[in-house]
């Protein structure tokens, strides 16, 4: 049995023993999560260094692949007669995302110690949905990937709607139905390539050999690109996400802005850029445009916020348009970033939602013009606040610079398939975000934390406990680490990138 | 260029790095003074490797030579695109140097003293070293990407120590705004970045393919586009020069200008010199370090560092020259009037910057005088104006006020302050043998050889400025009577503080006789010019006569003046109302663009979306009503069916 194997049974075994502790120890299961998610943290990082090994072993790669080379491959049947296998295996892209989620499910499950209502549920389903995400990243097979795919959206349902706050079963239902419509079309799209491939298989790799017709992909394409692009914000399809996410509790803010919204453009870098190259020369500079929408005016709309999670939000969306953005480069330079870009973002927000959840326990306000002065009374959250407001500004030194400027330079340097000036202009809109994105960081920050304070109940503030301090310096360490020497993560990811690249 | 020293320059922004670490991880709770002590070490050893370093550069390293002694692989955006941290020795990454661990050294000593009752005393060390490292760092930076990388993270330093008091709304203010201005300017660096990025980099990839296919024999293969080594160089210089791009325009040049309006920004040249004299909320030992001696020279040494690229684009450097003239006359003429000491401080170093740059830009390819001029004036004005700034301070501290308004009579209370005020204020009206008047006549004659008259004019009537309003303040500070409670029970500072003054006098004395533009140029003959060295002594002369003139009597002539002229003076006063205009800017960005962004999401776009979701649930609601539950309809709608589906399927049989 592959090891890959393990980083969905692991979570899955884990909810099972959650949901087996008796009812009078809800304290015991925080520490069975605990244990459970540390373990899968261990083994994504004790297979991403065996992956990097396995891959300067290997020397080399051929620099003119066009197929992604898999590692920790295993096949099993499971609908022989349509082609499906239970396939399974991971990239350099997949293992970055991989470790991206075991961080960010390991840090949920502090942030969310103080849980009592429910908890049984909570964590068990909280532990499903990362067995769903762990599993689309594992998957080969596309049939295999769209099941865990749903897997990963359902519980999010039930997520918001019980634990949630504000109008969270409006909030629960709207995320639902959008993402659902998306994965319509998504999983129309992956039938079109199955059939246009002789109905023989799902397997990604082998469909990745086939020349799909022109005029398949001329509409397959985009059915796909905003099939995934839903769930990564695409703009007109955003708008799920700041509702969701203000409704959310707080683990589930973290790894649904961390990680499912990843699972957009990981989808769409994965399957639709992947397998149908022309459709995407055809449909870039359509989806350019959208994403440079999504980057300039999901800033602004950030700055009019008053609700810190609507605030992160917005800004959630700016920063997922960079991940498309990069994507529509259809260059080596605008995939890397794309790439560097979900990891940074995924830790980056979630930060943001687990310290807008600890923020908001102890303020019981989210409202930005109600508070002020905190970083008096909480300097450690302020400090980790600001830390994750500079690296969403791009600061150098910090992921977001890394993976921003890659962008921009896969922006401007562009592709053949779009006219330069027109990229460039798009590019350089895109670029101004960072200024505005600096604008809506500080002065959010500055009416949370600077100033005198405003609301004496305020006095009363206790700075982050514990688990608190270990979840937020987990995250703050990654983002540092990422910003401060990059080869960490470019190395593990650029030999799965130039396959990619290499279709264009 | 071999050897420990250069082999481990390194260790030299290291050093703050490392005491910013264990600042905050040791000492950020402490109430003692220990975190001082921990910074300043660390700075000091930086220091003393930046002589053992400098010293090794002379007598070992030939005459200019250049040269990357330590880097490693950073950042891999592609092929020729590989970013690499390293250190770059040259003449004048080893003047920054110099200029920064020393008055970085002093600054941080002196703190020790100034800032000895702060709650915030550990924390604002780390700060001041964090900025230290950050400076280091774009001084030794060997490529574009690296200086970027610094030069922000020198702008988030800054942001941190303005806004240090964070309960201050106009501190917070300041901050944001000194931020964020950089920040636009930034944008503009940014996509200058981009553009030569680009273009060179498809120059080293023709290159290579030139390689390949055996026609030159040179190695590409490791040449990055990004460094300043391959930008600078000839070859790409002159398939750069006349290559059009970018809509027709000249394409090198259009690069160069939007490196230079980052320059500009961090540089405060006007029009985005809104942010420095608001910078002054900071504590003054900031101000003197980082809004005067050293992070507001890092766009002249940006220019400095492409000045090869600047001098070979047509119409960059005219337009550097431009902007740096405008600046010089526009802030001296603010420093007139402004009552806040060191608001005019401020815009002094505005006007001194303004001097840097227009040297840079009356400088040519074949007639490079001006560089040297402008790194030497560069080197001159860190000492002098940080002693003026450490001297304000001093003073601050004493009277507790930052107008001048409010001292007076300070001469005999604070003798030693008062006697390095003096000094740095003759340095800077350009007195001989102080050493502002070395540099300042050494841009002035460059000036006069580019045969660019009218700068030369702008520059000697700034002169005669400088020396003007440099005396009104030390007139108003510590001559005449005191004018407030606070003057009177004025005294001198600790020595942790006068002796760093001291020192930064002494510098200020004999700054000036060390030959620093021969050293950065070594190739080229310099001569003194004895016209304008007379000249500016007249110049500033003239100045200071007129300072006493107006402020040293007892009647003051200065507010009868100013009464006369009006509104002329109050528009002067409020810095020609320009920081209105930008504010009413920005309010229009988010009056204008924000809120109906916000808007539109909410209403037009969710909206739609929400629509949709109506429709589907009316058709819901339609369909329902078939499910009546009666076995009776479902059999009439299932009969009529059946018989549509058979007459289609005869339909389409025949």
């Amino acid at each position: 049995m592959s090891w890959l194997s393990l980083l969905i049974l692991i979570p899955f075994a884990t909810a099972l023993a959650v949901v087996a502790t008796p009812d009078s120890k809800w304290y015991a299961r925080r520490w069975i999560a605990l244990v459970g998610t540390g373990i899968v943290l261990a083994l994504s990082l004790v297979m991403s260094v065996d992956y990097m090994q396995a891959v300067q072993e290997r020397g080399n790669i051929n620099s003119l692949a066009t197929i992604s080379q898999m590692e920790y491959e295993q096949s099993v049947p499971w609908f022989a007669s349509m082609g499906i296998d239970y396939h399974i295996g991971v990239d350099g892209i997949a293992m970055a995302m991989i470790v991206l989620t075991a961080i960010i499910i390991f840090t949920g499950v502090l942030a969310s110690w103080e849980v009592k209502d429910r908890s049984r549920e909570f964590y068990a389903f909280l532990l499903v949905l990362v067995t769903g995400v762990f599993g689309v990243f594992i998957s080969v097979d596309l049939f295999l990937f769209f099941v865990f795919y749903e897997v990963a959206v359902l519980p999010m349902y039930l997520l918001i709607g019980v634990w949630g706050t504000g109008r969270k079963e409006y909030s629960a239902m709207k995320l639902t139905l959008m993402l659902m419509v998306g994965s319509a079309f998504v999983l129309v799209g992956i039938l079109a390539l199955y059939h246009a491939a002789g109905s023989q298989t799902f397997d990604l790799n082998k469909l990745a050999t086939v020349d799909y017709s022109k005029d398949l992909q001329q509409w397959v394409f985009p059915c796909v690109f905003v099939g995934f692009g839903v769930l990564g914000a695409l703009f007109p399809f955003h708008t799920w996400s700041p509702d969701g996410h203000a409704s959310a509790p707080t683990a589930v803010s973290m790894l649904h802005a961390g990680v499912l919204m990843k699972l957009g453009g990981y989808g769409v870098l994965r399957v639709a850029v992947y397998l149908m190259p022309d459709g995407a020369k055809e449909w870039a500079l359509f989806f350019l445009i959208l994403t440079t929408i999504n980057i300039v005016y999901g800033a602004y709309a950030a700055i009019k916020q008053t609700d810190l999670k609507y605030f992160t939000a917005y800004s959630s969306v700016s920063h997922c348009g960079f991940v498309l953005f990069g994507i529509c480069s259809l260059n080596l330079m605008g995939f890397k970033g794309a790439v560097i870009q979900m990891f940074s973002h995924g830790i980056m927000t979630g930060l943001f939602f687990g310290l807008i959840g600890m923020v908001y326990g102890r303020s019981k306000t989210r409202d930005l013009t109600k508070m002020g002065g905190l970083s008096k009374r909480i300097p450690w959250l302020a400090v980790c606040f600001y830390i994750g407001g500079l690296a969403s500004l791009g600061l150098p030194g910090l992921s977001g610079f890394v993976a921003e400027s890659t962008v921009f330079l896969g922006g401007f340097f562009g592709n053949a398939w779009i006219d330069p000036s027109t990229m460039r202009i798009c590019t350089l809109l895109a670029t101004s975000s960072i200024v505005v994105t600096a604008v809506y960081v500080l002065r959010g920050l500055s009416r949370v934390f600077q100033g005198e304070i405003t609301n004496p109940e305020f006095e009363k503030l206790q700075d982050a406990k514990l688990p608190e301090k270990l979840c937020t310096a987990i995250l703050v360490a990654s983002l540092v680490i990422v910003g401060m020497y990059p080869p960490v993560l470019i190395d593990l990811i650029e030999h799965a990138i130039v396959p990619i690249a290499n279709r264009f | 260029m071999t050897g420990f020293l250069f082999e481990n320059a390194w260790m030299i922004p290291a050093l703050p790095l490392i005491s910013v670490v264990l600042i905050w991880i040791f000492a950020i709770r402490s109430t003692t003074r220990i975190a001082g002590y921990i910074g300043s070490a660390a700075i000091g050893l930086a220091f003393l490797l930046t002589c053992a370093l400098g010293v090794s550069y002379l007598s070992s390293a030939e005459e200019g030579a250049a040269a990357v002694t330590w880097s490693i692989e950073w950042l891999r955006y592609q092929d020729h695109l590989v970013v690499s941290l390293g250190t770059l020795i040259d003449p004048i990454s080893l003047v920054l140097l110099f200029v920064v661990t020393s008055v970085s050294l002093l600054v941080h000593v002196y703190s020790i003293g100034y800032m000895a009752d702060d709650k915030g005393f550990s924390r604002y060390f780390a700060y001041l070293s964090l900025f230290t490292f950050s400076m280091l760092g774009l001084v030794l930076a060997p490529n574009l990407v690296q200086m970027f990388v610094f030069w922000e993270l020198v702008g988030v330093s800054s942001f941190l120590l303005i806004g240090f008091y964070y309960t201050l709304p106009e501190a917070i203010a300041a901050s944001k705004k000194a931020f964020i201005v950089t920040r636009f300017a930034d944008l503009f660096f940014l996509a200058g970045i981009l553009c030569l990025g680009f273009y060179i980099h498809q120059f080293v990839v023709d290159q290579e393919f030139v390689i390949a296919s055996g026609t030159i024999v040179q190695n590409t293969v490791d040449t990055q586009a990004l460094d300043f080594a391959t930008i600078n160089s000839q070859p790409v210089l002159d398939a750069l020069k006349d290559q059009r791009g970018l809509w027709g325009h000249n394409l090198l040049t259009i690069a160069v200008l939007l490196v230079f309006i980052g320059a500009a920004g961090k540089s405060a040249m006007f029009p985005l010199h809104i942010w420095l004299p608001d910078a002054m909320a900071g504590p003054t030992p900031v101000s003197a370090l980082i809004h005067a001696a050293t992070m507001v020279v890092a766009g002249v040494y940006l220019v400095a560092r492409l000045f090869p690229a600047f001098a070979a684009a047509e119409d960059a450097l005219p337009v550097v020259a431009a902007i740096g003239c405008f600046t010089c006359l526009f802030a001296a003429v603010i420093a007139c009037t402004q009552t806040d000491i060191k608001r005019v401080l401020a815009f002094s170093t505005l006007s001194q910057i303004g001097y840097m740059m227009l040297a840079l830009g009356v400088a040519t390819a074949e007639h490079p005088a001006g560089f040297g001029a402008s790194i030497f004036h560069l080197f001159t004005h860190a000492f002098f104006k940080a002693l003026l700034f450490l001297g304000a301070g001093s003073v601050i501290h004493a009277v507790h006020s930052n107008e001048v308004t409010a001292m007076g009579g300070l001469r005999k209370k604070m003798p030693l302050t008062h006697a390095t005020f003096l000094v740095a204020t003759l340095a800077i009206a350009g007195l001989p043998p102080l050493a502002g008047f070395f540099s300042k006549d050494e841009i002035l004659g460059a000036a006069l050889d580019g045969e660019d008259y009218l700068i030369f004019g702008v520059g000697l009537f700034v002169a005669a400025l400088t020396a003007f309003y440099m005396f009104r303040l030390y007139i108003l500070t510590f001559l005449g009577d005191e004018k407030s409670a606070g003057a009177t029970k004025a005294h001198e500072s600790p020595s942790i503080m006068t002796i760093p003054l001291v020192v930064l006098g002494v510098m200020s004395v004999i700054g000036g006789w060390i030959s620093v533009s021969q050293f950065v140029l070594p190739a080229v003959e310099l001569h003194a010019h004895v016209t304008v060295m007379a000249l500016s002594v007249l110049a500033a002369g003239l100045g200071i006569g007129a300072a006493f003139w107006f402020y040293g009597g007892e009647t003051n002539r200065a507010d009868s003046i100013a009464k006369s002229a009006g509104g002329l003076y109050r528009l002067v006063q409020n810095k020609f109302y320009i920081d209105e205009v930008y504010l009413l800017l920005t309010k229009g960005i988010f009056r204008f663009v924000a809120a109906p962004a916000a808007w539109f999401d909410r209403h037009v776009v969710d909206g739609a979306m929400n629509l949709s979701a109506t429709v589907v649930r009316w058709f819901g609601a339609k369909f329902n009503a078939f499910q009546t539950g009666q076995v009776q309809t479902y059999g009439i709608w299932m009969v009529n069916g059946t018989i549509l589906v058979l007459v289609f399927l005869w339909l389409v049989q025949q």
